[in-house]
């Protein structure tokens, strides 16, 4: 530094073109900061937008009374049931499969073509628009194994659906464990099994929730697949064979039925509300999880 | 003098791949003794090392032919049993590697995973690993915190700690205090002095005042061959091989 000093001293023509970067840094900087203003700006007014029409039309009622009338009058109770209970379904089926496939694909299997195979399959079928699993669901789960428009074959649909990122963000946080835990492990006289149960998967712990967060953000933000596969009945589902409608698919319909603005407005709060609880107590817990082992 | 040998090396050969790592190696390590392996970085320590407790067999590719006897039982024996082995044979590492638990926690790791569930079992294993780990005052008013907490030193000794608590017979150490302090690099020292009198320990080493300080026995390394073992002193006050020497004076590293 002290050196660099010296120099321009006596050569200022060395500063020219150190400036020049300066400005540049500069330029490079400002349109850094236009385009995050930009992106938290537009967050902000959607969100502040849909909650400023949705939420005087929020009250007790809204939370407890069941839809009338197409969803015109009365409140989302059935809704708000339907989409825990398809949320949880899909989550309870994709969670185990997805870090079993995770722990397979890091731990045990070896570099070969048909890992290849299964990798080039969960990185394809994460580029999939949702529409083609709800067909697929449709075909498969509705028709073919005649679970018939139904929490489980939404469930299903949706597990499918989320299963290639969540197996991503599960195998990339397996791998962040360093090897040097594995072989103290092992070194104990633990098996492969004991060492991945009790020291691989507790490190890899906030990295599967991350993975858990954005399956349970595309379950809750599907419509059309979940129409094509769990329906849209009003009703509340009393059983996992039961068709349901979830909070996505009920803004949908309202708006697009012309039903209820308010209505439509405040459903889309709740959901708005919905994922930002979750988003904060999976952040929530993954800090407190990390400031245990640290 | 039969009865005091721990582990017999035996015509050992180790390939990676096509790379041979060991060459011919035989050596008796004694029971309760401090057995230290010098050599220039490269020269198959560790490697060596790893065939006593068959960590090596995690690496692909990896060919071993020979004998080492633990106890005169082949441990690559088929009857051999992995995990009694490793419980029988403890390993310190290089870095510090306990894991992301409570300070509790790692030292009750091993005991659990063998079996032991009982609460009070379990707390005797921990305050006895860890005094004998000389660890013991310094964290017994912090157990239940994050083993990361500790600095570089302590957890060593804790890693040394999570390797008492399964009642090993012998400890390896690959280099335990290169990543240490001196101050730290003291206490283990120390400590090995305190272990040997229960453990047979052997201790990699590229720190050749180190290995004077605190092995009875050195074994010297070039090339993946075992140039010669004899008492430390010996071996620091009159090598029988040029190379030994050449070594030990520092003529080349
Ligand atoms: N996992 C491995 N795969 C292939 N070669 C290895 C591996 N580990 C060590 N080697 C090679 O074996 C030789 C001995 O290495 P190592 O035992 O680590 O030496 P040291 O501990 O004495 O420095 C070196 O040539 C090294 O490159
Ligand atoms: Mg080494």
């Amino acid at each position: 530094m002290h050196v660099v000093g010296k120099l321009s001293v006596k050569k200022p023509i060395f500063n020219r073109p150190k400036k020049k970067t300066n400005i540049k840094e500069k330029i490079a900087y400002i349109c850094i900061y236009a385009v995050a203003l930009i992106t938290m700006l537009a967050l902000i007014s959607i969100i502040g937008y849909v909650l400023l029409n949705g939420i005087q039309h929020i009250n007790l009622e809204f939370f407890t009374q069941e839809p009338r009338s197409m969803g015109r009058k009365g409140g989302i109770f059935s809704i708000i049931v339907g989409t825990i209970y398809l949320t949880i379904v899909s989550i309870a089926i994709a969670t185990p499969i997805g870090i079993g496939a995770a722990i397979y694909l890091t731990e045990y299997a070896k570099e070969n073509k048909l890992i290849k195979i299964i990798r080039f399959g969960t990185e394809t079928l994460a580029g999939i628009p949702s529409i083609i699993f709800g067909l697929f669901g449709f075909v498969f789960f509705v028709i073919f194994l005649g679970f018939r428009w139904s929490i489980l074959s939404g469930g299903l649909t949706l597990a499918i659906m989320i299963l290639p990122t969540l197996i991503r963000t599960t195998e990339e946080s397996i791998k962040t464990v360093p090897n040097s835990l594995r072989e103290g492990s092992l070194a104990l006289g633990a098996t492969k099994w004991q060492t991945i149960v009790k020291v691989v998967l507790p490190s890899s712990i906030p990295g599967i929730l991350t993975g858990l967060i954005l399956g349970i953000g595309r379950a809750i933000g599907e419509t059309a697949a979940i129409m094509l596969t769990a329906g849209s009945s009003l009703g509340i589902p009393e059983s996992i064979m039961d068709p349901t409608r979830t909070m996505s698919v009920h803004v949908y319909l309202l708006a697009s039925e012309g039903l209820s603005k308010e209505k439509t407005f405040a459903t889309a709060s709740v959901l708005i509300i919905f994922v930002l609880i979750i988003n904060l107590s999976a952040n929530m817990v993954a800090n407190k999880y990390i400031k245990k082992l640290i | 003098m039969v009865n005091n040998t721990k582990i017999k090396v035996r015509n050992l050969n180790l390939f990676y791949g096509e790379h041979q790592a060991l060459i011919d190696v035989n050596m008796d390590i004694m029971k309760n003794k401090v057995t230290a392996l010098i050599g220039p970085s490269g020269c198959g320590k560790s490697t060596f090392l790893r065939t006593l407790n068959r960590m090596n067999d995690l690496i692909d590719g990896v060919k071993i032919k020979g004998d080492v006897l633990l106890d005169d039982v082949d441990i690559y024996g088929n009857e051999s049993d992995l995990i009694n082995l490793r419980k029988n044979v403890g390993m310190v590492f290089q870095k510090p590697n306990p894991f992301p638990k409570t300070i509790y926690e790692n030292v009750a790791y091993g005991p659990k995973i063998h079996g032991i569930k009982k609460k009070s079992e379990l707390d005797e294993i921990v305050e006895k690993s860890l005094k004998g780990a000389a660890l013991w005052d310094e964290v017994k008013d912090r157990l239940d915190k994050p083993a990361l907490g500790l600095s570089g030193g302590q957890q060593q000794r804790l890693c040394i700690a999570r390797c008492l608590a399964v009642e090993p017979d012998v400890i390896l150490m690959d280099e335990p205090t290169s990543a240490l302090d001196p101050i730290s690099t003291v206490k283990v020292e120390n400590l090995l002095d305190e272990l040997k009198a229960k453990y047979t320990i052997v201790i990699v080493t590229h720190n050749m005042q180190q290995a004077g300080r605190v092995s009875d026995y050195t074994s010297f390394f070039l090339n993946g061959k075992i140039i010669e073992t004899d008492l430390t002193e010996n071996i620091f006050s009159n090598p029988r091989d040029k190379r030994t020497e050449d070594y030990i004076t520092g003529r080349f590293s």
